[in-house]
């Protein structure tokens, strides 16, 4: 073997600048697959992390999947039933026995819950009008499945308990109706309700849909305005280990029935996006590899016919056929391995170089840069599939060159 | 004892027709120097090719040390080639990016029976027995022709074989280094008891070999001891 790795050095640097353009194209390949899978995979970890950061993972809705099952389905699962015209029974809508869910769900592993009654409100002040999501919920479960505390700019949650029908708003919203901490404003429920609130808390997501159009109050007065006494339409759920979300959100639904959707599902076409990204991030590096995989075919080719005469000898010898083979396989993996090695060099000054661009945008979230992520295993793949492309584009040649009859060549050559 | 190596009724043909060499029957004996002549295309490479196990009769048997190879599979016969045999051809095909050294140590370290100092042992012996010691550490583009061919004939040396088979071996030397390549064949048959086969047209040089072969359109024509 080590006879086979001399031989095929001594043949490589005979096409020095030829073998190394072969590199260089495969080190490009290389390095382009790992800048760009770490801008790609950067933002979107990033992504990831917001989603998981600010919306529960887990959220079960006073709505069911499919409509309910008739009483006579239930009875005759075998049976030709049809039921028509069903009327719907009018009921208050809502999760029935929110709070013995929320004790059951609260009393499992890793499991934090928060009933909230989400309803559309009209918040008035002066003569402007807002229409806003006013969420109601109790802040001390509250808090242990959202973020919220943390973007706050004034107040905090608890302030809601400290003066009767207090409210949290957004900060853009508090612009758009011009008030600020301390004032109070009128919120009106679809039903007509009014209720004088007072603004106790504001917060900036970053988010402008939640900063422009959501509103925080207690569960309690959010029932009120609503006119919906102890109904909770959402229960959020924080896991301690996010993976695990969509199994516990069938599991959930199983057991309680009421649609309940992890933040996967919730921000499925999000996800479809990145897999889409991520196709095209691989084909393009792929095609890089291609071309570059056919500069070392190139090459090992122009070494077979250059050197018949070598074969040959080594043929006459004693090398076998597999001997012959392996030389140049060898060649080509040492080609793909060199590009591999210079590629992945490459690849980490490029993704310091951009990790240096500014910009200069102030997004809310504040990201003015490049969001890049610097995993070991991108190199390792990358310098994969550079030595599969070598030792694919090598084979060929390599079976040829195993197959020159030295007879020939010898006879050619006297 | 078998003898070293035998060929029966050996006929090679193309695929196109032509007949190379046709009903060979050969016997070769340890310490026998032969050479094989015959006008331009009257087989003998063919012939040498064929004894040499780099090509496969059409028809007959080529048995080394009593052993017939016609059925072998390629790995075998060059892992005999490898074992038994050194080839010397009209062009010395030394690899022209190692050094006259590395050239006789790819064979012995091919064989891999001798490894590091021990192999290099033996190939700085060879060398020197051919006075190229003091040229092993050039590349063959820096020597002469005739020292090319003498370290040609260090690496058919190199594992020890038992025959030598060298075809037109001073085609391309002047007389003065083909008389020197023709010494070296005949102290080889004399002192380490190898057998050689030499192709060639010269007919001062075949006659100071032991036995001669004279080949006519790929048939022996005669076979006789001289000298």
């Amino acid at each position: 073997m080590n006879l086979l790795l001399d031989l095929a050095r001594g043949m490589l640097t005979r096409r020095l600048r030829q073998t190394l353009v072969s590199v260089t194209g495969i080190a490009l390949g290389v390095a382009f697959f790992i800048a760009t899978a770490a801008i790609m995979r950067g933002f979107q970890t990033y992504f990831v992390t917001q989603i998981i950061d600010v919306s529960p993972h887990i959220t079960i809705k006073d709505e069911t999947r499919r409509p309910t099952a008739q009483a006579a389905e239930l009875a005759h699962p075998d049976g030709a039933v049809l039921v028509h015209g069903v009327k719907p029974r009018d009921r208050v809508r809502g999760i029935r026995n929110a709070a013995q869910k929320v004790a059951i769900l609260e009393a499992m592993e890793g499991v934090a819950a928060a009933p909230v009654l989400q309803a559309q409100s009209l918040l008035r002040y002066g003569s402007r009008d807002v229409s806003a999501v006013l969420t109601g919920l109790e802040p001390e479960r509250h808090r242990r499945v959202s973020n919220i505390e943390s973007d706050m700019i004034a107040g905090t949650l608890d302030d809601l308990r400290r003066s009767a029908n207090g409210i949290i708003v957004g900060e853009a919203l508090a612009w758009r109706l011009g008030i600020g901490m301390g004032d109070t404003l009128s919120a009106v429920a679809p039903n007509g309700t009014v209720l004088s609130m007072k603004v106790v808390g504001m917060f900036r997501t970053g988010i402008q849909a939640v900063d422009q159009g959501h509103g925080f109050a207690l569960l309690k007065v959010a029932q009120v305005l609503a006119d919906r006494p102890n109904v909770v339409n959402q229960i959020l759920i924080r896991l301690a280990d996010v993976t695990q979300a969509e199994p516990m959100a069938r599991q959930i639904e199983a057991r309680f029935g009421d649609r309940t959707e992890s933040w996967e599902e919730q921000s499925a076409n999000i996800l479809t996006v990145f897999v889409i990204q991520n196709a095209i991030m691989f084909s393009v590096t792929g095609a890089i590899l291609l071309v570059a995989a056919f500069g070392i075919y190139n090459v090992i080719s122009t070494v077979v016919i250059e050197k018949t005469r070598d074969i040959a000898i080594l043929k006459s010898l004693g090398f076998t056929e597999g001997d012959i083979q392996l030389l140049f396989l060898v060649q080509g993996i040492v080609a793909g391995l060199l590009g591999a090695l210079v590629g992945c060099v490459l690849g980490a000054l490029m993704i310091e170089g951009l990790a240096l661009i500014r910009f200069g945008t102030n997004t809310p979230s504040g990201q003015g840069q490049f969001l890049l992520d610097r995993d070991w295993r991108l190199y390792l793949l990358a310098s994969f599939f550079a030595m599969v492309a070598a030792a694919l584009a090598s084979v060929i040649p390599a079976r040829r060159a195993s197959r020159l009859d030295p007879v020939q060549v010898v006879r050619g050559a006297a | 004892m078998p003898p070293l190596l035998e060929a029966r009724g050996v006929t090679r043909r193309l695929p196109e027709g032509p007949v190379l060499v046709r009903d060979i029957n050969l016997t070769l004996r340890a310490g026998e120097f032969i050479a094989v002549t015959g006008p331009s295309g009257s087989g003998k490479s063919s012939l040498l090719y064929l004894l040499g196990l780099l090509d496969r009769p059409s028809e007959g048997h080529v048995l080394l040390e009593g052993k017939d190879t016609a059925r072998l599979p390629a790995a075998e016969l060059a892992a005999l080639r490898l074992a038994r045999l050194g080839f010397v051809f009209q062009f010395h095909f030394l690899l022209p990016e190692f050094t006259a050294l590395d050239n006789v140590l790819i064979p012995i370290r091919r064989r891999g029976l001798l490894r590091g100092a021990a192999a290099r042992d033996r190939a700085m012996g060879l060398l020197d027995a051919f006075g190229l010691a003091p040229a092993a550490q050039k590349l063959p583009e820096q020597l002469s022709g005739g020292m090319r061919q003498r370290c040609a004939i260090a690496r058919a040396l190199a594992n020890d074989p038992a025959l030598i088979l060298a075809d037109e071996p001073t085609g391309n030397l002047d007389s003065a280094n083909a008389a020197a390549v023709f010494d070296i064949f005949a102290r080889l048959t004399r002192e380490e008891g190898c057998a050689v086969v030499v192709v060639t047209h010269d007919a001062a040089l075949a006659a100071r070999a032991s036995r001669r072969v004279n080949l006519v359109d790929g048939v022996i024509e005669s076979d006789a001891a001289q000298g």
